[in-house]
Parts: structure tokens; sequence; C-alpha cells
């Protein structure tokens, strides 16, 4: 393979130029960065939980109140059946673009919209009952862990809504051009990705808080 | 206001104040001065020479991944002389402020910093080093390289590519900036828990350090993202992973590990951004912070960056020692071994940065253990240098110097390397100069690769040679400030002189520490000889043009484009044979650049979206700092509005047709015949541009007509 050796080559049977027209695939190239970019953001995810780890013991919580007072699984499983709920309509979604069903599509749409909104709506109703009992960030280390984890998850679920509001428009108006499906492609792994992020904070944050 | 802020503050102006401007001080005022001049200068020559237009269009609205290089390694330069410019006000001040009797000028007591004042230049020149000027210096050369070697026509995202670009921009101007409104942060450009905190650092240095790391860390996250989509999807046919050059190589290893350790940084920063905004209670002393949360998760990130800076040069390295000793890469596959090796052990070894943490034998072994493991694949790349310079034809041209000098460097600095890794010793010399000895080394291995990939790969920029007789001149001005400076600063170090020190009180160390300032008055003749380099190279560029193959003996694919390399890179793209692809045509004489027929170009278009993003990114940092809070919510919407505005924009790209793609190669390729030197193929035959005349197609190739694939037939 190196040039060590110096046999002649019969140019004919060379190649040197491609004319093959190969157009590299716009959709696979797209989508392959959003893995990396979902890796970056499964790296925060993982220090943040690194971080929760860190600040979960009992002298964490500085004497006030600790998780197992205050995490609620049932409710947060209200939140799982909403987001995975979401997430299954994202996946008619696509399967109705798979099928080139503009109406299918845009309802799938609406209905992930909707159920990620209403996941949002019960994280943003508990943080308000746990900042009225006078459960916050600011009390102790362990606090603001529990705190910082769960709403950069949800964080995560606005911008995600909010990208599904923008390609709602998208669709509508471009119907499905190479940029459209691809922003529909990578807003699907980006969904599944916090739905698979909500499983280790249910697991972690409140499953093992009654335990703290 | 979410905390209580010691000192004023408005809601239209956050905590800025005129009291914020530092106008009384002898030496930021004057300086502020002539920077003022300096820039209206720039602006005043721009607009005499009517040259708006031309840099609007041609470089701050470009997606072409030359000139964002270009402009990168330009921040890269221009931060590399601020951080020169720090170091040397470190290294006068220790020098004075020498025992009890030293006298004391401007205010300092002794020498003529004052602590504070020296405490924010130590940080800014750490981080100014790191993150501002080896890193943007490293990810231009990359960006200009990369697509070059595996024959793309440009980066998997072109408009990333500049958004990457713009905000690490807007970084280098944040920090710009805190020299003249307001502090710098003056805990280390690695930050101390929990002295960064509210209670203990009231003043907005500390978030002026914190933006401005958070956006070098989005820039670096989103770069690393584009080079290693560019890498997968963009080679040219048979460009098999084993044919890759080496430096793309590295870029993939470096890019990987960027990729995985920035977000690191941003949740570390984040965090203390979470305290100083929130008032939570991650890192701070009492109420559950955990003060070495805060210094593990820097690690996490800070010892992978470490070799997220090596690992390009030591592909620079790799690609410049072949050329100059007329051979092939020694033991490529080890090669490629031992930078993934590398890469793979970074994530293994960063609490040798704290050994002193206290964490117990067995965690302290494992990472001395792992640390250790590093000097494998380190000793593997050296001996693979060695013997690529074993029996090759060697020609001491300045890249050459530079990259042979980085390897005795990284010997110096490897072993220092394994001495700490022990971590009896370690915590003999930890947070003393012999640490800082060590990593300079290190770092200076970096320096030397840069300025050697700058003399190598600047003839394919630019189209003609640096001069040779200044580029020795800085090489070995350079070295000597290098040994000057570091051999009494290892010495230092065993003596037990300790790190950031703004008053030394051993007199003993005098004449040590005066040898050190020798050595960076040297150093500053360096830089003042890299200026004037510049100048001549310039002046003289029409005696020094180069053609396609401007070292003569150069292997990879960057070489078969024309110089300086048009901006779509290859009129046809190559199909890869070989590795080194070059070298394997000069061999069997298929040196014809011409293919038989041109087809149309998919180029994308320019855009001033990402300056306007990046322009938008230093007003969130700005205003974030200052606590403004409606700037940094309305330049936060104007953002988000921005982005989804440009998803709207499907008409991104344009076609350029295949007869004007002939006319452009024509001229290249005349150009290239008309400087063309005699000596140029010392391997291969000359490249053969002069056989025919190239107007007339597919016959021209003497040798290379019939060798085309059949479509050529078609013409």
């Amino acid at each position: 393979m190196s040039s060590s050796t110096s046999k002649a080559i019969d140019p004919s049977s060379v190649e040197l130029w491609d004319h093959s027209h190969h157009h590299h695939d716009v959709l696979s190239t797209r989508t392959f960065g959003f893995w990396l970019y979902m890796l970056s953001d499964a790296m925060i995810f993982a220090l943040l939980f690194a971080a929760w780890g860190v600040l979960s013991y009992s002298h964490s919580f500085a004497g006030g109140p600790i998780p197992a007072d205050f995490v609620k699984p049932g409710y947060a499983f209200l939140q799982t059946l909403a987001l995975f709920g979401s997430v299954l309509a994202y996946g008619f979604t696509m399967v109705a673009l798979k099928n080139g069903n503009k109406a299918g599509v845009i309802s799938g749409l609406w209905g992930a919209l909707i159920l990620g909104a209403a996941f949002l709506a019960l994280d943003i109703n508990d943080v308000v009952h746990l900042l009225d009992a006078g459960i916050t960030p600011q009390r102790s280390g362990g606090l603001s862990a529990f705190f910082i984890l769960t709403q950069t998850h949800a964080l995560h679920i606005l911008f995600g809504l909010l990208w599904m509001l923008v390609m709602l428009v998208q669709v509508s108006r471009f119907g499905f051009t190479t940029e459209v499906v691809g922003r529909m492609l990578t807003l699907r792994l980006f969904w599944h990705f916090q739905a698979v992020i909500w499983v280790f904070v249910f697991v972690f944050v409140y499953l093992r808080g009654m335990l703290i | 206001m979410l905390v209580d802020l010691q000192g004023p503050w408005s809601p239209l102006l956050g905590r800025l104040a005129l009291s914020q401007i530092p106008y009384e001080n002898h030496i930021l005022a004057p300086l502020f001065v002539v920077v003022v001049i300096l820039g209206l200068a720039i602006i005043a020559a721009i607009s005499y020479f009517g040259k708006w237009g031309y840099l609007w269009r041609e470089w701050l609205t470009t997606v072409d991944h030359k000139k964002i290089g270009i402009m990168y390694i330009l921040i890269g330069l221009v931060m590399l002389f601020r951080g020169f410019m720090d170091a040397l006000m470190i290294r006068t001040q220790q020098a004075m402020a020498v025992g009890p009797d030293a006298p004391g000028y401007l205010g300092a007591l002794h020498g003529y910093l004052a602590p504070y004042h020296f405490g924010q230049i130590y940080s800014a020149h750490g981080v100014i080093m790191i993150l501002l000027a080896a890193t943007p210096l490293l990810v231009g050369i990359m960006n200009v390289i990369v697509p070059l070697q595996i024959g793309a026509r440009d980066m998997a995202y072109p408009y990333l590519n500049a958004l990457g670009l713009w905000v690490t921009a807007a970084a280098a101007a944040l920090v710009m900036v805190s020299l003249f409104v307001g502090d710098f942060s003056h805990n280390g450009w690695f930050g101390i828990a929990p002295i960064f905190e509210l209670s203990y650092s009231p003043g907005v240095g500390v978030d002026y350090w914190m933006w401005v790391m958070q956006l070098t860390a989005l820039g670096s996250t989103l770069g690393s993202i584009n080079i290693l989509a560019t890498v997968v999807k963009m080679r040219a046919p048979g460009m098999t992973w084993l044919r890759l050059p080496i430096f793309t190589w590295a870029a993939v290893a470096s890019n990987i590990i960027a990729l995985t350790s920035f977000p690191a940084l941003t949740v570390a920063l984040a965090l203390i951004g979470f305290d100083r905004y929130l008032g939570t209670h991650f890192f701070t002393a009492g109420l559950g912070g955990n003060l070495m949360l805060y210094t593990n998760l820097f690690w996490i990130w800070g010892h992978p960056e470490v070799y997220f800076v090596i690992l390009p040069a030591f592909g620079m390295i790799s690609e410049i020692i072949p050329t100059f000793s007329e051979k092939p890469l020694f033991g490529y596959v080890t090669m490629v071994l031992a930078t993934f090796g590398i890469a793979g052990a970074s994530w293994a070894v960063w609490l040798h940065h704290f050994f002193t943490m206290g964490a117990g034998p067995a965690v302290n072994s494992f990472f001395s253990v792992a640390t250790m493991l590093v000097g494998i694949p380190t000793g593997v790349k050296v001996f693979n240098w060695a013997f690529t310079m074993y029996r090759g034809r060697l020609r001491f041209e300045t890249a050459m110097l530079w990259a042979v000098g980085a390897v005795f460097l990284l010997l110096l600095g490897g072993l220092t390397g394994m001495m700490l890794a022990i971590p009896a010793i370690n915590y003999m010399v930890h947070n003393s100069v012999f640490v800082i000895a060590h990593f300079h080394q290190m770092l200076l291995v970096i320096v030397y690769a840069i300025f050697g990939a700058v003399t190598y790969w600047w003839p394919k920029v630019f189209g003609f040679k640096l001069n040779e007789a200044w580029g020795k001149a800085v090489f070995w001005l350079f070295t000597a400030g290098s040994v000057l400076v570091f051999v009494p600063m290892f010495t230092l170090g065993f003596m037990g002189m300790t790190r950031r020190l703004d008053y030394v009180f051993n007199t003993q160390w005098q004449p040590l520490l005066d040898i050190q300032v020798l050595g960076i008055a040297v150093y500053s003749l360096s830089v003042l000889a890299f200026v004037g380099m510049l100048y001549v190279s310039i002046r003289d560029h029409a005696k020094n043009q180069v053609s396609v193959d401007a070292w003569g003996t150069a292997r990879s694919l960057e070489w078969m484009t024309p110089s300086p390399v048009p901006f779509y890179n290859f009129a046809v793209v190559p199909h890869i044979n070989a590795r080194d692809e070059w070298a394997w045509r000069k061999e069997h004489g298929f040196t014809d650049l011409r293919p038989d027929h041109y087809e149309d170009i998919h180029m994308p278009k320019n855009t001033g979206i990402p300056l306007i993003l990046g322009a938008l990114m230093f007003l969130l940092g700005f205003g974030l700092t200052w606590r403004i809070w409606w700037l940094c919510a309305l330049s936060l919407a104007l953002i988000i509005a921005l982005v989804i505005i440009r998803s709207f924009d499907s008409d991104t790209g344009y076609t350029i047709p295949a007869d004007e793609v002939e006319r452009m190669e024509r001229g290249h390729h005349e150009r290239a015949r008309a400087v063309d030197l005699p000596a140029a193929g010392v391997l291969g035959g000359a490249i053969a541009y002069g056989q025919a005349d190239p107007a007339v197609k597919g016959q021209g190739a003497a040798l290379g007509g019939g060798m085309t694939s059949p479509e050529g037939s078609r013409v």
C-alpha cells in the first residue's frame, strides 16, 4: 500500500478521479451529526447524575428536607405516562411521514406536543408546590442537585416543544422537503433521548430518592 | 435580584458603572489608549482602501473552511500575543518582588503589580493560552487541512463551522473587554472552590472567566461535531480508514475527546453559575456543598482537554517529519493505535491533578498507574518519529526544526510527567513551579508543532513560502528563550518555590528569576522576529511562489490541490488508490492534475447569520457577567429567533457550472506551470502541466489520458 515498492502500474487499470456522481447523503450526514450532538448531551446528563450522586448523601441536605420527605414516585409516574405517550405519538408521526401522509404527521405532532406540554405542566406544578413548602434549591447542596438535574431535563422538554411548533409550521408550509424530513428525523432522536433520560431521572431521583 | 450582591445594581446597566472602568490604572489606561488608536487605524485603513465590502463578502460571511480556519488562526495568534504579554508581566513582577527590601512601584508594595492585579494576570494567562490561543490555532489548522486531506470540498456543516468560529471570537472579545471594563477572575485558570463563590469573589471577575470558558466550550463542541462528521461522511472514494493521513487521524481522536469532554466543562461552570446567580450550594463550604466535586468535574474535562490539544500537535509532527525525511512515516498503524491509546487513557487520569485531595492509596495508585500508562503510546510515537528519520534524507528546513524541537521537548515534558505521576513525588512538588515548568514543556510541544505546521502548510494556503532565514531565527530565539525560562523554573520548583507568587520571599532565588527574565526577553525577540518573518515573506512573496507540491516531497492529498487552494478545493474529487496518495501518484507518474472533464460543483452560500449569532452570544455573555437582565433576555430571544428564521431558508447553496470550473482550473494550472520549480519532483517526475495545451481536453495528459474512468471518452 505504501510507496516502498516501485512496480510499474498499468495506467488503464487505475482510477484517479471520481466521476461516479456520488452525492453525499444529506440526511445521513445530518443524522450522524445529530447523534454526535446527542452524545455531548448525554455527557451533560451523565455529569449532572454524577453531581446528584455525590450530593445525595444525607449530610448533603444540611439538616433540611431530604428526598424521602418529598419525592412522589406516583406523581412522577403520571409524568412518565405523559412523556411516553408523547413519544408514542411522535412514533405515529413518523409512520405517517413514511407514508407521506401530511395530515397524519400534523395530527401526530399535535398529539406529541400536547402530551409533552402535559408533562411540562405536571413538572411545573410539582416545582411550584415544592417551592411553596420551602423545599428550594437554595436550601442545601442536595436540593440544588435535585432541582438542577430535574429542571435541566424539563428545559430540554421545553426546547423540544418549541421545535415541534416550528416543525408544525414547516410541514404545513413546505411539505416533506429534505430539510423538513431531516429535522423530523433529528427531532425524533432528540425526543426519544429525552424519554430515555427521564427513565434514569425516574429511577435515580424519584425511586432512589425514597431511600435517601 | 436572585442573590444578594455587594455594591450597586440598576435595572438598566446591571452592575455596570463608570467606576468599573480602570482609568486610574497605570498599565491599563495607556494600553486602552493604544488599543483605541490601533482599532481606529485599522478601521480608517479599511475605509481608505474601500475594503469593507470585500471584508464582508470574503471573510465575515464566509462558510469556506479554509478562510474560517485562517480566521481561527488569526484569533489564536492575537490571543497568543496577549497571553505572552501576561507571561512577560508575571516574569518581571516575580523578578522585581524578591525579598522584603524589594521596592514597589505603581501602588504595589513590591514590584509593580498589586496582588489582586497579579492574580488576574496569571488567571487570564492560563485561560487565554489554553482556550483562546492553543485551541483556536489547532482548530484553525484542522479546519484548513482536514477537508483537504480527505478529498472533501468543505466541512460536513459549513454553516455550523462559521458559527463555531464566531462563538470563539465572541469569547476572545469578552476576555479582551474584561481588561478595560471591570476585573478578570483572580483565582487561577481552573478556578478554586470555594473562592469563586459569590461570597468570596463578589466582583464580576469570576463571571467573566465563567462565560468566556462557556463560550469556548460551546464553540469547541460545535467544532468537534463538525470535524468528526466531516471525516466520517465526506471522505473521497477510496479513502479507506487505513489510508487516512495521520494528521486527520489525530484530528478524529482529538475531536472525540473534545466532543465528550467539553460537556463536563459546561456542567462544572454551569453549576458555579447556579451557585453565583441562583444561590444554590453545589460548591459552597457548608450547607451540603462539596468543594472537591468541582475539582473533579473540572479535571474530568481538564485532563482530556490537555490531550485534545496535544494530539493534533502529534499529528502535525507526524506530517512534517516524513516530508523532510523523504520517507513514509514509520509504523503508520501503531501511530494510529497510539493516538487512540492516548485518547482512551485521557479519561482515566484526571485525579493526578490533585493527588493531595487525600483520596487514599487505592485511588491514588489507580490514577498513578493510569497516568504512567500514557507513557507507552507516547513512547511509541517518539520511536516512530525517530525511526522515520533514521536513514532518511533529512532536510532541516524551518518546519522540520520545529518538529524535531517538539520531539525533544516532549521527552523533557514527558519524563517530568512520569515523575509527577508518582504520588510520593507529587506530594513533594504539588503546586510548585516544577509542575508549571512540566506542563509548559508539554504546551511548548504544541506551540512548536503549531509553528512547524504554520510554516509547513503556509504555502498551501497562500501560495508562497515563508522566509527560511527569518523562520530559523524565530526558531532559535524561541528555543533559547524556552531553555532560559524553563530550566531555571524546574530548578526553582525543586528548591520549593510555589506557583502564583506575587511576592518571592527567598532572596536566594533572585539569580534564577533573573535568568528567567533574560529568557522572556529572548522570547520577546522571537516575537519580533516572527513579525519580521511575516513582513519579509509577504514583501517577497512574488519570489517565493510555489506550485502544488511546495516542499517537493510531501505525501498526502492536500498537496494535490493548487496553491493557494481554490475555494472548491478539488475541481474533481480524486479517487484514492493508496495511503499517501500523492506520493503514490508521484512514484507511478500519475502527476497530471487535469482530469479529462469537469463537472458542476455544488457549494454552500455565504451567510451573515453566524456572525450575528456570535455578536449576540457576546452580548449575552456580557449581559450575564454584569447582570443586565434585559440584555440577556433580548439577546437570548434574538438568538433563538434567528436560528428558527434561518431554518426557514432552504436556499443555502449554489452550483458552479462545469465550464466555469474548467476556466478557473486552467488559470490555476497556468499559474502552477509558471512557478513550478525544476526540483519539484524528487520522488516522481515533474508535474505534467506543460505537456500539452491545457485547452485541449483529454488529450493533454500523455500520462493521464487513458487512465481515468471510461467516462473520459464522452468528452
